[in-house]
């Protein structure tokens, strides 16, 4: 009985849990609860996979109204594996959030924050499971306004501004989305996702569906900050309180690459828009030129969660490069980059949180010796930044092969040659940080050992371990990627 | 105990050894007894596996599947059981020598030091005996992440300067050429494992092949081939029994290691021979041979003139690979022994002066044999070894070399490597001469603050060392006399 409902409750759960909140008020139980409603939803949505992998695709419908006019949930492998992305991270920042919070949210406002965070896993997880591509807007615009809360609650004051600048360019890329919605509407009557799919062939030609796709390929990659529609995501990942940094870093922009591979490859799955349409050129010239500029501009920041920030610029790019080859590798690699890279930027984000907690600045100057002064905070640095590098063992080294893999299979080996290239600036603004943190003494009185919290170590350590774990026995997880990757590229004809 | 759980062992006692090292850091005595236990465990535990790869048995053991299709395995052979035999022998000694030397020469931070050499012996066996490129490729990473530490021991700016160029070339060559060649190879071929005869055959052209072929060999950036040999004697500021064990033996013997078992199981060599797309390569490392020779020649710091002998030495193995012939491989197969105990035995004694009088430059070694004689004779040894004279090891590996040469027509190939023995009695062999016949440096002796002689108060290095020392030298004699395991060993290779 519960089993069935699983995909409703997905929802429903943290969906009504955040206005519980506001009831509580209390800044312990509300964590508390944010904790135990995030490993409830972990455990859904595990269930969730298990359930995919044993009977294929799940289809729920809301209120037992049957699609194409009532909402239907549709969990095939990507989603029901996303969904899985999205709570792990969650289960895993919210046991940390309680320290760091403390520290950078005035306690007052505590409760407002978990509400928040609540609202905003509601919204991620709703768009990773719904098949209406009308609801999914709903969602969209569910996480993204939290998360513009989210942004502005640090106590850094740049924080408004960033928040609003995200709140500007993200309402335009929400509003894009609907509006391409609506002219498919237009063109087929339809919002049910798998409905889409079968009409859309039939009126491809038309200008309409072609602005259609437009507006909403445009609007997506405005969320996931592709290149050069990032601009709203460093100062949202810098002045943002570090928890909201991971959670929203580790998620958010996944969340939104997830969308495109459903407007591409499902919704326009009938039709090849990706070479009749040069959507492909344009993706792979951005996603390029992203990898680039990203890891380039993260070399000269002195802010090291700027740093990050650009560095998943340039990560975004690969999973872009991927989803744009379009053939089973690299779709695989794309699927399989959201989940390595959102343990290694969590886990990188969650140590740059613990030397915020200590230290009260993530700036590199200030990180003088810090090798010895919170030694496993940096290890997991390291460890975290190698993962960026694509070092064997680690996760990033099974998306980077997979995706170096397509490109050759493709006969593009320029192409592999620059993920290459690419890749190796990430070599350069690591180990700026390494040598600041184990080559420059620290400043006189500040070298003995201060480390975060346990609290806030063990979830750092969790996310770095998961990223060794399934980069040295990734069966699993690329099991699931890949299947999901036949299914998508089956779907173009 | 079977071969097949040596294999496992072998690989897991250094990093349990390193585990050791890291709880018994307190105490210096018993740290460094946990590092000799686990290097003499490990070293049993790999010649344990001798009598079945001679006997032509393969032992396998895989550990888990990484990727779809793909695993990390492990494959005994022979030219994987050189490497590691002499590794991990290696490993025995130099922690002797590191005893005398770390304590005689104050360095700090003694315990990572210890850690960071009993992983990368870990990841070095694990070069040794990986089964398939991917494996392989694994593990040199960890070799350069894990040696990096080593490298920056010191934490000086200078120090960081040359941990920058060592991780710069060696990570960038080796996920920029060689991760990009191995993906390419795999899907080409959808396997890669090392197969007798090679995987290519019949899946690439010539030019694909020769294209591939290059990616591999300066994409394995630790074999040193020029232009990407900076990194060698960057990796100097280490503490010398780094540079001894490590970059005179595992770190550089993993690169030509890899380069032979690429050539060998990867193309093989009767591939390569037919396609001929190895040719120019040989050009590269007869290049290399000569070039580096003549540089270090130049050079008056003992260390960074031995660097230098090493990248010369280093392409020996890589032409011998290039000459794509059963005859040379054997010779570039031996040379790993040989080349390794000569080596260590000069680094071990330039490390031992360097203890003893603190000096690092050739020209103030004038005389030095009359208070330090073992370590003067020890540098002979070694230098008539390198050289490749009778009765030294070297003599074998230069002789089987020159008759791959010989074999492929390269008669070029002959005379670099006549030249490269004369330019190696050049640049090593006035260092002992100098050292028992001429007269110590007057001058000097005004500089020094004491106002004595300059090598007055000159003893020999600490015991441990003098131990090391002779172990090394004694063993660069032995190999003369009794080079028939590596020689059945190579042979193997070609005899199915």
């Amino acid at each position: 009985m519960i089993a069935h409902h699983l995909p409703i409750l997905q929802i429903i759960i943290p969906l009504m849990s955040a206005p519980f909140c506001m009831f509580l008020r209390h800044h312990f139980w509300t964590w508390a609860l944010a904790v135990v409603i995030s490993w409830l939803s972990l455990v859904m949505s595990i269930g969730l996979l298990l359930q995919v992998l044993d009977q294929g695709v799940l289809i729920y419908k809301i209120g037992g109204w049957a699609a194409p006019w009532g909402i239907e949930y549709r969990i095939d492998n990507l989603n029901a594996f996303v969904l899985v992305i999205v709570s792990v991270i969650a289960a895993v920042v919210m046991p940390y959030a309680r320290m760091s919070v403390n520290k950078e949210i005035p306690r007052d406002r505590a409760y407002l924050f978990y509400a928040m965070m609540l609202l905003c896993m509601t919204g991620l997880l709703g768009i990773t499971i719904t098949g209406d591509a009308f609801n999914l807007f709903v969602f969209l615009e569910i996480s993204s306004l939290s998360s513009y809360v989210l942004i502005s609650m640090g106590r850094d004051r740049q924080g408004l501004t960033a928040a609003y600048r995200y709140l500007m360019l993200g309402s335009l890329g929400a509003t894009f989305y609907i509006i391409g919605v609506g002219m498919m509407y237009m063109m087929t009557g339809t919002l049910n996702i798998t409905d889409l799919a079968a009409l859309i062939p039939a009126v491809a030609d038309t200008r309409t569906i072609q602005a259609a796709l437009a507006f909403l390929t445009v609007g997506l990659c405005l969320k996931l900050a592709l290149f050069p529609l990032h601009m709203w995501l460093p100062n949202a990942y810098t002045y943002a309180p570090s928890v909201v940094t991971v959670f929203l870093a580790a998620t958010a922009t996944k969340v939104s690459v997830y969308a495109l591979i459903r407007v591409i490859f499902t919704i326009f799955g009938g039709v090849d828009i990706l070479d009749t349409l040069q959507v492909r050129d344009l993706l792979m010239l951005f996603a390029i030129a992203g990898m680039f500029a990203g890891s380039a501009v993260a070399i000269y920041q002195v802010n090291i969660k700027r740093m990050l920030a650009y560095s998943s610029v340039a990560q975004l790019g690969y999973m872009v490069l991927g989803i744009a080859m379009a053939n089973v590798s690299g779709v695989t690699a794309g699927i399989i980059h959201m989940f390595n890279h959102a343990l290694t930027k969590g886990g990188l984000f969650m140590a740059m949180g613990c030397v915020m907690y200590v230290t009260g600045s993530v700036r590199l100057s200030d990180m003088a010796g810090l090798g010895k002064r919170m030694p496993l905070t940096m290890a997991a640095f390291v460890a975290g930044g190698l993962s960026l590098i694509g070092m064997p063992l680690s996760v990033g080294f099974i998306s980077k092969w997979y995706l170096i893999q397509a490109a050759l299979e493709k006969g593009w080996w320029p192409v592999a040659v620059l993920i290459v290239l690419s890749s190796l600036l990430a070599v350069i603004y690591i180990w700026r940080v390494v040598e600041v943190a184990y080559f420059t003494p620290a400043p006189e009185g500040k070298d003995v050992v201060t480390e975060a919290p346990m609290s806030m170590i063990i979830p750092m350590f969790v996310l770095i371990g998961a990223s060794y774990y399934f980069g040295i026995d990734a069966t699993t997880t690329l099991d699931i990627a890949h299947s999901a990757a036949e299914v998508l590229v089956g779907g173009i004809r | 105990m079977t071969p097949e759980q040596a294999i496992p062992l072998a690989l897991l006692v250094p990093v349990l050894g390193a585990v050791g090292i890291a709880l018994t850091g307190k105490s210096p005595n018993l740290r460094e007894s946990v590092t000799l236990i686990a290097a003499a465990i490990t070293f049993a535990l790999v010649a344990s596996v001798y009598d079945d790869v001679s006997g032509g048995a393969r032992p396998e053991w895989t550990m888990l599947e990484m990727i779809p299709g793909l695993s990390i395995s492990f494959k005994v052979e022979p030219l994987g059981m050189i490497f590691a035999g002499v590794a991990s022998f290696l490993w025995i000694i130099t922690t002797i020598y590191a005893i005398g030397y770390m304590r005689g020469h104050h360095e700090k931070n003694q315990t990572r030091f210890y850690i960071c050499f009993a992983i990368a012996i870990a990841s070095a066996l694990g070069i040794a005996f990986a089964g398939n490129m991917l494996t392989l490729f694994v593990f040199y990473e960890v070799l350069t992440i894990s040696t990096f530490p080593l490298v920056t021991h010191s934490g000086t700016p200078e120090a960081k300067r040359a941990g920058r160029v060592y991780l710069g070339i060696l990570i960038g060559t080796s996920i920029g050429l060689q991760l990009v060649a191995i993906i390419w190879t795999w899907t080409l071929t959808g396997t890669l494992d090392f197969t007798t005869g090679g995987i290519l055959q019949g899946h690439a052209s010539a030019a694909i092949t020769a294209v591939l072929l290059a990616m591999y060999v300066f994409g394995i950036g630790k074999a040193a081939v020029m232009p990407f040999h900076r990194w060698l004697p960057a990796a100097m500021v280490a503490p010398t029994p780094v540079s001894a064990l490590l970059h005179a033996v595992a770190v550089v013997k993993a690169g030509v290691f890899t380069v032979l078992k690429v050539t060998i199981y990867i193309f093989g060599i009767d591939n390569l021979a037919e396609l001929g797309s190895s040719h120019w390569l040989q050009y590269m490392a007869a290049g290399t041979i000569l070039i580096a020779s003549l540089v270090a020649m130049r050079k008056d710091n003992l260390k960074a003139r031995l660097a230098y002998s090493t990248i010369s030495q280093l392409s020996y193995i890589v032409l011998a690979a290039m000459l794509v012939n059963s005859v040379a491989a054997i010779g570039g197969g031996m040379h790993i022994a040989m080349h390794a105990f000569g080596k260590i035995t000069l680094f071990f004694c330039a490390g031992a002066i360097m203890v003893a009088s603190h000096k690092t430059e050739v020209s103030q070694m004038r005389g030095l044999g009359r208070t330090m004689p073992v370590t003067m004779f020890a540098f002979m040894v070694g230098s008539l070894s390198i050289i490749g004279l009778p009765p030294f090891g070297g003599l074998w590996s230069k002789w089987y070399i020159a008759l791959g040469a010989l074999e492929a027509n390269q008669l070029v190939m002959v005379a670099v490597l006549m030249i490269s023995s004369l330019l190696n009695i050049a640049y090593l062999l006035p260092i002992p001469f100098n050292g028992f016949f001429a007269k110590p440096d007057t001058i000097e002796a005004h500089d020094d603050e004491d106002g004595h002689g300059a090598d007055e108060g000159i003893h020999e290095a600490p015991w441990p060392c003098l131990l090391a020392i002779m172990i090394t030298s004694i063993g660069c004699v032995a190999l003369f006399f009794y080079p028939e395991p590596l020689f059945k060993l190579m042979t193997q290779i070609f005899t199915p």
